[in-house]
């Protein structure tokens, strides 16, 4: 197993070893692998070397916080000031926002090494991250295969080692299915847990920030670090999560509820289903009751998801016109030429599918049909959520229905794509907490992953159940060949 | 003219609030261009919207002074439009459920006008069009605004000149808005169709857009009622369109349109929790509104005695109606107040504008002591007139015009008798005075005063009084 955060701190303050030195032996790993993983795609060494020093400082005049002088990533579309955030996307080229997002300036606070910002899909619109305008990420279990998305540079960074923990952003299994994709943990918090202020939205009302680490207790560490309420954000919520999640891992599991509803193992692909069917065993022995549920409107979930997701996206993206920041077209005749050249030429085909898809269903005309009836059924959505949780402490379901795609994978329509979020938009749509992690790999050696989804507010059991799996499984995050602590 | 005019007003209000609708920025007017931005008001990537809290309670406040009955559930939607000065590509505002609805304005004749709702949303910038080059000037965005929606109950130009009238003139009693049209922080857009006297249906309707002084509004529904008029007599059809009042050559012409369509793809903002409003709040807002100025009107007739045309006049201008009630609570009487202030205060100011600053240089205390003087008779009307307008022009009191000489009052013989006469009635406060307790002397002094009703000259009794007792 790697080290975890608490050991590196241990040994931060012990002084066996100096922030500085810390970083430069991540500087060392990503030079080496990045240019074949493409997982970062902006490096902040200078700015990691000068916080790793003031990290020494603040290590040496005692009482730092955990996460002083660890090295980590941040995804692209998360604002931190001065440094390139383009959400991997020309229209964004050269924006270097002049203002920190809430989770950046608390991880800063704290001491934190930014190493640089990770690949993702365009505005987090995707499940591969191939459609980043830097090119997709390898999955450095294997890199014939994609790491999954939109945080895909999150999980792959991760995965290699080339950062502690990395934050990703999950509207509708963002951060869980490419920490499925690659083997690791990534927690999406519920809905307002984190703050939303500075990430550069996709889906405002599903958008959530959220930790990919290489052990649950490091999720658990970042969670504590990043949540609570933001005077900047409206929907944020300051919940009283009373001790730190960290330090209550370790609990009896017997008599725990799970929920399994069959809906979420429609079309599951075997190799992962019995995966899933095995771990569940595990808690059973254990003592937890398994209850079968059922969650009917789940079938209806993934147009629901695309439908919202993409109208919020379509009001979202409306802002990018040249004018003020980004990408500007080169020729124009007017101002209207200007917006609608700058527009076709920066953003990518997905961007522009979802674009049109969420204009479409906000039309009037349309509106009634599509917007409002998936607002409807998202309150059945959480109404059955609530039911279920009135008898379960939390579910298990599987992360993807698959394992990771091959790369440049031709697809014949972009559902075959979308379909692949069918396991987790549920989670966003209801805004409730889910964290996936490794349980297993596939018969071509591709990690598999294990959903657990919580009550809102709720990070406890879900974080409980992992630690749980994550010490009686026997399946960690191992050591990363060619990574920093290798 | 052979038709009736069917016209509704929407008036776009700006909120007196210090800080912008959804962030810190300072909602003064002007400033270098772009100095009152952030992220959130520019809107950059990343920059999530606040609600501030003092906008819905001015709506609030303004719906009630309308006589409008407030929502108690309410939320923001996201309008959704392409253009520069829209740094979002959407206006934050509200669409199916207003703050406040169903309200009315009363105009002199008893005739009231609907108002359908009024809603709360964020202000766009300014394009500045300069040597070729448009410039965009982000310091407006984000000011709050409230939109009130008239029903379409004016039938003349003249209503809507009144109901706009009426209007500003409310919002500014309330303090919710300075609605100076000139600065735009009051902007009206009339809409208008003519039809058959009698006929039930409505016209075609155009909307006149952005017009900025209340004598515009009446000429651009003149204007716009005569070339309607002029189509349908000629028996063409009224096109469905966004108008332009010019006011150089007093005529209304269509206006280039932003966007072809007019699907603004509301939906509800997902960054802002939907609000209810508190029950109490509402009554707690209602007991903090002032006097409106028709009830101020009424009283000032009623109460007060004072005729319709000096009432009209004196409530007019919300810091005149203040300036008057100040002298009257100073003690001066309502009819020499009034005349003064009307006849000579005015006679100063010759716009609008200067009334409504009412920017005087003296008090209304100060104010009172001369119409005071006038009140007692100690000096006559032409002379108070005269007094006035030298403190206007200098700003000083009015004793350094007015000398205790010049009043009418009591002689020095009368004077000299009741000093002797306190000196007589008070022999145990002469021998204290005399004994050095000086401050006893205050003692005599009240005694001529009451004897006098206060109009004797303090400066001269005591000179009186040291003399007979022998100081």
């Amino acid at each position: 197993m790697r080290t975890g955060i608490s050991e590196l701190a241990s040994k931060l303050r012990k002084r066996e070893i100096s922030a500085v030195e810390l970083t430069k032996t991540y500087i060392d790993a990503i030079e080496k692998l990045n240019p074949t993983l493409n997982a970062y795609v902006h490096l902040t060494f200078d700015t990691a070397l000068k916080a790793a020093e003031k990290a020494d400082q603040m290590l040496k005049e005692g009482d730092a916080p955990l996460l002083c002088g660890i090295p980590m990533a941040l995804k692209d579309n998360i604002c931190t000031d001065g440094l390139l955030t383009t959400c991997c996307s020309k229209i964004l080229e050269g924006f270097k926002p002049y203002y920190d997002a809430t989770v950046w300036e608390k991880l800063k606070a704290q001491g934190a090494v930014l190493m640089g910002k990770t690949n993702m899909d365009e505005f987090a619109m995707g499940s591969t991250s191939e459609t980043s305008c830097y090119g997709a990420p390898l999955n450095p279990i294997n890199t014939a295969y994609v790491t999954g998305g939109s945080s895909g540079g999150s999980a792959a960074v991760v995965c290699a080692d080339l950062a502690v923990y990395s934050l990703g952003s999950d509207t509708g299994g963002s951060i869980r299915q490419p920490a499925s994709f690659c083997g690791v943990i990534g927690l999406k918090p519920t809905y307002g847990a984190v703050s939303r202020y500075g990430l550069i939205a996709y889906g405002s009302s599903l958008d959530q920030i959220g930790p990919v680490t290489s052990s649950v207790k490091d999720a658990a560490i970042v969670f504590d670090a990043i949540k609570g309420g933001d005077k900047r954000d409206q929907t944020s919520v300051d919940y009283d999560y009373g001790d730190s999640l960290a330090e209550r891992l370790d609990r009896d599991i017997k008599g725990m509820r799970i929920g399994v509803a069959e809906e979420f193992f429609d079309g599951i692909n075997p190799e992962i289903k019995y995966k899933i069917m095995e771990a569940i065993a595990l808690f059973e022995k254990n003592g937890a009751i398994i209850e079968n549920i059922r969650l009917p409107a789940l079938k209806i979930a993934l147009p629901v998801y695309y439908i919202i997701a993409c109208a919020e996206a379509s009001s979202n993206l409306g802002r990018y016109d040249g004018i003020r920041y980004g990408y500007r077209a080169s020729s124009y005749t007017s101002i209207e030429d200007m917006i609608v050249k700058t527009r076709s030429e920066g953003f990518g085909d997905e961007v522009k599918r979802r674009i049109m898809l969420g204009t479409y269903v906000l039309s009037s005309g349309y509106y009634d049909a599509y917007y409002k009836k998936a607002c409807l059924i998202r309150e059945e959505i959480n109404r059955e959520f609530d039911a279920v949780f009135e008898k379960c402490d939390a579910l298990i379901a599987p992360t993807a229905p698959n394992t990771a795609f091959p790369l440049n994978h031709k697809v014949t329509s972009p559902v075959e794509i979308y379909l692949s979020d069918i396991c987790t938009v549920p989670v966003n749509i209801a805004g409730i907490p889910a964290i996936s992690i490794p349980c297993g790999k596939d018969s071509k050696g591709l990690p598999i992953g294990m959903q657990i989804i919580g009550k809102k507010f709720d990070e406890a059991t879900v974080l409980q159940m992992a630690y749980f799996y994550e010490q009686n499984s026997g399946i960690d995050v191992g050591v990363y060949e060619g990574g920093a602590r290798a | 003219m052979n038709y009736e005019i069917v016209c509704g007003i929407e008036t776009h209000v700006e909120l007196a609030t210090k800080t912008k609708i959804f962030c810190g920025c300072t909602t003064e007017f002007g400033g270098e261009p772009n100095t009152h931005c952030c992220p959130v008001c520019t809107g950059q990537p990343g920059s999530l919207p606040i609600l501030n809290q003092k906008v819905v309670e001015y709506a609030i406040k303004a719906g009630l002074a309308l006589n409008c009955k407030i929502n108690t559930k309410s939320h923001m939607d996201r309008k959704n439009y392409v253009y520069p000065d829209l740094p979002k590509a959407y206006q934050i505002s509200q669409y199916d459920e207003p703050l406040c609805e169903n309200g009315y304005i009363e105009l002199d004749s008893g005739k009231r006008i609907g108002i359908t709702r009024i809603h709360i949303e964020e202000d766009a910038g300014k394009l500045i069009h300069e040597k070729g080059y448009t410039y965009i000037d982000y310091n407006r965005s984000g000011v709050p605004l409230i939109e009130i929606v008239s029903e379409p109950d004016i039938s003349s130009a003249e209503e809507a000149r009144e109901y706009a009238e009426k209007l500003q003139l409310i919002m500014r009693y309330i303090g919710v808005s300075d609605c100076k049209m000139q600065e735009g922080s009051m902007r009206c857009d009339v809409n208008l169709s003519l039809r058959k006297p009698g006929d039930p249906n409505f016209g075609v309707r155009t909307e006149t857009k952005n017009i900025n002084s209340l004598s515009f509004i009446q000429k651009a529904v003149m204007a716009e009622a005569e070339r309607q008029a002029d189509i349908l007599d000629a028996g063409g059809t009224i096109v469905q369109q966004t108008m332009r009042y010019d006011e150089k050559t007093d005529s209304v012409t269509p206006m280039r349109d932003k966007e072809n369509s007019d699907d603004y793809r509301y939906f509800p903002d997902p960054d802002i929790l939907g609000f209810c409003i508190d029950e109490e709040k509402v009554e707690e807002i209602r007991a903090s509104l002032p006097e409106l100025p028709f009830d101020k009107f009424k009283r000032y007739i009623n109460v007060l005695g004072l005729s319709e045309a000096t009432a009209k006049q004196l409530i007019k201008y919300k810091k005149v109606a203040e300036f008057f009630e100040g002298a009257i609570a100073e003690g001066a009487s309502v009819k020499n107040a009034a005349n003064l202030i009307v006849g000579t205060i005015f006679s100063n100011m010759d716009t609008e504008e200067e009334k409504e600053l009412f920017a005087i240089r003296i008090s209304a205390a100060q104010f009172a002591a001369l119409v005071k003087l006038a009140d007692e008779k100690k000096i006559n009307i032409g002379v108070a007139q005269s007094t006035l307008q030298k403190m206007l022009e200098s700003g000083k009191p009015v004793e350094e015009f007015i000398k205790p000489e010049d009043l009418v009052g009591i002689s020095d013989e009368e004077l000299e008798s009741l000093c002797k006469e306190a000196i007589d009635a008070n022999q145990k406060v002469v021998a204290d005075i005399r004994n050095g307790k000086d401050k006893a002397i205050n003692m005599l002094f009240g005694y001529v005063m009451k004897k006098t009703g206060g109009k004797a000259d303090i400066r001269k009794v005591e000179a009186m009084l040291r003399k007979f007792i022998g100081q």
